[in-house]
């Protein structure tokens, strides 16, 4: 579950990073039946610098978690953009998925309208969960 | 030296739960030694098979991340924090 102004902050810094891919943390509370609220957007800098692949800066990647913890919320799930391609897991992003509990989010400029959808990623296995947007 | 040792939530179930662990070291290999010590299951989890920083994992000595101040030769002192985070990376490659 994800408010209006959160889901914007996160497309727009995807946005601003193009022609590269951008990345991001979001912080929020986990809910009953295995989803999450979005509490807050991290946008963070892609140490990688490629419109292929993403690595979210450590430091600002610290900062978000602290900022989380001292909110009483926690990291719930990271957001990356794909610049040519479906807002699908790729086989990098499934290997590399750090924590089962996260919620993967992608977001696709494949075509002109922003797609926008999220992922659980489990010892390799791929499920994809509905994006409910909050008024 | 006793630090203070911060873990993100996917360690923590090889630390009893614990988000937060003591260690004792004066450098941060002697704190993940003893770490390890502590909580076995912790080791493949922190350290390559040659006893290397694990590259997917991120410490930071308080602010600073060890890359920069000797990996696992930085040098710890009491009331400081590491804290241990997943590296987060992907790509639609």
């Amino acid at each position: 579950m994800i408010g209006k102004k959160f889901l914007a902050q996160m497309v727009c810094h995807c946005l601003d990073g193009l022609p590269l891919e951008a990345c991001g943390v979001l912080g929020g509370v986990a809910l009953e039946g295995g989803s999450a609220e979005v509490r807050a957007v991290y946008p963070t800098g892609n140490t990688a610098s490629s419109a292929r692949l993403y690595e979210v800066e450590p430091r600002d990647l610290l900062r978000a978690d602290r900022d989380a913890e001292a909110s009483g919320t926690q990291l719930v799930g990271v957001y990356h953009s794909h610049t040519h391609t479906d807002a699908k897991p790729s086989p990098t992003d499934i290997r590399q998925a750090p924590d089962p509990d996260w919620h993967y989010v992608l977001v696709s400029f494949r075509d002109v309208e922003p797609s926008v959808r999220s992922w659980r990623i489990r010892d390799g296995a791929v499920e994809e969960e509905p994006v409910v947007l909050e008024w | 030296m006793s630090v203070a040792v911060r873990l993100p939530a996917i360690l923590r179930p090889a630390a009893g739960g614990e988000s937060t662990v003591e260690a004792e070291g004066a450098t941060v290999g002697e704190v993940f030694e003893d770490l390890i010590r502590r909580h076995p299951a912790l080791k493949d989890q922190l350290l390559t098979g040659d006893g290397d920083l694990h590259r997917h994992l991120n410490v930071f000595l308080n602010d600073d991340d060890i890359r920069y101040l000797g990996k696992l030769d930085a040098k710890v002192g009491d009331d400081d924090t590491l804290t241990l985070m997943p590296a987060v990376a992907g790509g639609a490659r």
